[in-house]
């Protein structure tokens, strides 16, 4: 194969043993988890131990985890069923202005039910500061949501600490962290870091679509959005997704399994395809840490090159079978929406359009790396001498 | 219940004795219309009319919407066939038809038999008035009027006797076909869909060239225009698609030309382009989706320059309709919704901000000398790298 793939951050192709799991289960184990007989039990097994594996791997009890469609699902039933439950104990939120759409379209439609929304502003290196958030959260804050690591420039925000400056502040303010990016990149324990409710995605670990958990914290409350037959304890119902369920958790085992090296050799990916980048002039990179490369998400870079319309140079690496992204791939859906995310951090309106994104994955190689610095290096110059005036 | 349909042509009955060519014409893409719709269907001529007639289960609306798509119908006569099983069981049921088909009464009417089997024991005269009574007799609240009634209720007897009373308007025109062919620049946009389907309404039939411009315009692009060709290609009928790398050859223009005047020349050389495809496939002329003052290259000045390259008849059918006329045309024709897709084309990735609205043939000839050395080149090289897309509506 020849193409190069690097937008790992919109989908990742997914793990043979992943895929060939799935086979098997939709071929053979096919049953409902909800049967009384032994094809029920069995399918059942697959999601106890799906459960067991999630569980472990972010230090959390089995039961916390609740299987949803994905990201999406996950963050709309962590702010909506979370804002419902405890609308009685304040109706005020808090967030970031960098979130993902599943996160803002969630707020805008709680705005609308009545709910004040704080939205915190981000630096130039995309993160929020503890002073902002620490004068956000009132007695009124029912939730505060962030994300782990943002999807168009990969910055990380600072979890812990946020976790615990809430906690101080409000000990009855709810954590949602929307980990879409950062689950499978970073090693995250929500325990630790005072996460209540924590939403992730299979399709970005090589796992499969449409599938996806919650981390729901023993004894937070939050309202179900599905209702039906009562699966997952009520919270969630309708037939789990068994195949994709145990997918997602073979996924995660698998890249969880050596996380610190993975998360070097992407570093070391990512620092080589910068210094390249600064190699071909007016090109800047966005979202990097005062602190270093290290403060950011392994996997993701954002560079915007001046003179160039991100579009264009998208598609002339795809003729090269090199797939990138222009901003983000949600965001590219709509019509000639500029990134909330690269104004938010205050780059040049200019560079707004000339924005790409690059994203790797454990199947990223050194190699690619180069081949794709090869082509900017050519492409970039030549469009350059081409520009709308 | 409808087993057939009786269907009224439009301009065709002025056309003398190439009539039957017209007719002809029309049959055929009935035919093809029908075969769209879920049944099997008899398309025929009978007497000097059309008749579509069911051979099986159909979905009334669906054969309707069909028909409709039809250019040269007029109208659309939903027909109930009926055995002839003596006058008696047909005045049983005609009162039947009226009962159904009226619910409420209180209209006027005239029945208007006629009689292709000449040995029906009762004449046309006879049939009007038993016809006429019985109906009066069975619902008191019908009054008749010859002259003006509001419903005009049709017998006629054939080998079967078929009753109708309503029409269902058509699209008129003239069948696709019957008009020659054309070569309809085509491109995302809300307008070049609608003059194709415009000039498709006067019988032609159409070929469609696209400009792309890889990697400025995306693969995305592209699909919209082959989604547009199929969505008016159930109007046009199949529509062969040429499409067209333009890069190189814009990319010249940038470099060689003034950027005011990038549109116009450009579409000076797509104009020639279409024109040697059109030469190729024997299209009789151009057409475009220009309406005169739209944007700055659809003045009466710019138009008189870029036509300037063509031999061939350019044809505009939209060139006296505002804006909203298209888009009202083009949401009828279930366009609408793909041209606003927010993809670029060609025609916009380098435009000027300020483009030349009134381009002086003189000049715009001069700055086009500066293509000389390799224009010639480049435009042979993008027809040879024509990309053929055959697009109908619905394989059947």
């Amino acid at each position: 194969m020849n193409e190069i793939y690097l937008d790992n951050s919109a989908t990742t192709r997914c793990y043979d043993e992943v895929a060939d799991l799935m086979a098997e289960i939709m071929k053979n184990e096919y049953g409902n988890p909800s049967s009384l007989h032994h094809k029920g039990v069995e399918a059942e097994r697959y999601i106890t131990d799906a459960k067991k594996t999630l569980a472990s791997i972010l230090r959390v009890e089995d039961k916390e985890i609740l299987f949803t469609s994905g990201g999406t699902e996950s963050d709309s039933l962590a702010l909506i069923g979370c804002a419902m439950a405890n609308r009685r104990a304040g109706m005020h939120l808090v967030t970031t202005r960098v979130e993902h759409p599943a996160v803002l379209e969630n707020m805008a439609f709680l705005e609308k039910q009545g709910f004040t929304v704080t939205y915190l502003p981000v630096g130039r290196d995309g993160r929020i500061s503890l002073s902002d958030l620490e004068a956000a959260v009132t007695d009124e804050t029912i939730l505060v949501s962030i994300m782990h690591t943002n999807n168009e420039i990969g910055a990380c925000m600072p979890i812990a600490e946020a976790g615990a400056l809430i906690r101080k502040k409000n000990p009855n303010t709810l954590f949602h962290v929307d980990a879409v990016q950062g689950f499978g990149k970073a090693v995250i324990y929500p325990k630790k870091m005072n996460i209540d409710l924590l939403s992730v995605s299979g399709h970005k670990i090589h796992g499969p679509k449409g599938v996806g958990f919650l981390y729901v914290r023993g004894g937070v409350k939050i309202n179900p959005l599905m209702l039906g037959g009562g699966q997952q304890k009520g919270m969630r119902s309708g037939t789990e997704n068994v195949p994709g369920i145990a997918g997602l958790a073979k996924a995660a085992e698998l890249i969880y399994k050596d996380i610190e090296a993975e998360r070097e050799t992407l570093f070391t990916l990512k620092k080589a395809l910068i210094e390249g980048l600064s190699g071909i002039g007016d090109v800047t990179v966005n979202g990097i840490p005062e602190d270093g490369v290290e403060g950011s998400a392994p996997h993701i870079v954002s560079a915007s090159f001046a003179g160039v319309r991100s579009e264009v140079l998208l598609h002339a690496l795809e003729d090269r079978e090199i797939y990138v992204s222009s901003g983000s791939a949600c965001a590219s859906n709509k019509a000639k929406h500029p990134s909330d995310t690269l104004s938010a951090i205050g780059i040049d309106k200019s560079l707004l359009d000339s924005t790409l994104r690059f994203s790797f994955s454990v199947f990223t190689t050194n190699e690619e790396i180069e081949k794709t610095l090869t082509a900017l290096r050519e492409i970039v110059p030549m469009l350059r001498r081409y520009t709308r005036h | 219940m409808f087993h057939s349909f009786l269907i009224k042509y439009a301009e065709i009955g002025v056309k003398g004795k190439n009539r039957y060519l017209f007719e002809d014409a029309l049959v055929r893409q009935i035919g093809y219309a029908m075969k769209r719709c879920e049944g099997t269907f008899v398309v025929h001529k009978a007497s000097g009319r059309i008749y579509v007639d069911a051979k099986s289960e159909f979905d009334f609306d669906e054969v309707v919407g069909e028909l409709q798509t039809v250019f040269g119908v007029w109208g659309i006569c939903p027909v109930t066939v009926l055995e002839d099983k003596g006058f008696e069981q047909l005045s049983k049921d005609v009162i039947a038809y009226i009962d159904e088909n009226y619910p409420d009464k209180n209209f006027t009417f005239k029945v208007q038999a006629r009689r292709a089997r000449k040995n029906y024991p009762l004449d046309t005269m006879e049939i009007n008035a038993e016809l006429g009574g019985i109906l009066l007799d069975a619902f008191p609240e019908l009054s008749v009027d010859v002259h003006e009634p509001d419903v005009q209720l049709h017998v006629e007897i054939r080998e079967k006797i078929y009753v109708y009373s309503k029409i269902i308007p058509g699209p008129g025109g003239m069948p696709v076909g019957t008009g020659g062919k054309g070569m309809l620049l085509l491109s995302g946009g809300i307008d070049s869909p609608v003059a194709g389907y415009m000039i498709s309404k006067r019988g032609v039939t159409i070929d469609a060239v696209y400009f792309h411009a890889p990697p400025y315009t995306s693969e995305r692009a592209k699909q919209k225009v082959v989604d547009l060709a199929r969505l008016i290609s159930r109007y046009t009928g199949p529509i062969r698609l040429h499409v067209i790398n333009f890069t190189d050859i814009q990319l010249h223009i940038y470099e060689k030309c003034p950027h005011d005047e990038l549109t116009i020349i450009m579409r000076r050389i797509m104009m020639q382009i279409a024109e040697k495809l059109a030469a190729d496939s024997e299209c009789l002329g151009l057409i475009t989706g220009e309406s005169i003052g739209q944007v700055a290259s659809q003045t009466m000045a710019a138009i008189a320059v870029t036509n300037e390259v063509c031999t061939l008849p350019v044809y505009r059918p939209l060139i006296g309709m505002d804006k909203q006329e298209i888009v009202e045309i083009s949401e009828k024709i279930g366009t609408y919704e793909t041209s606003i897709l927010p993809y670029e084309d060609c025609c916009t990735i380098f435009v000027a901000k300020h483009p030349v609205t009134k381009p002086s043939l003189a000049v715009i000839k001069r700055h086009e000398q500066n293509l000389n050395d390799k224009i010639g080149e480049l435009i042979q090289t993008a027809l040879d790298t024509d990309e053929v897309i055959e697009v109908r509506y619905k394989e059947s």
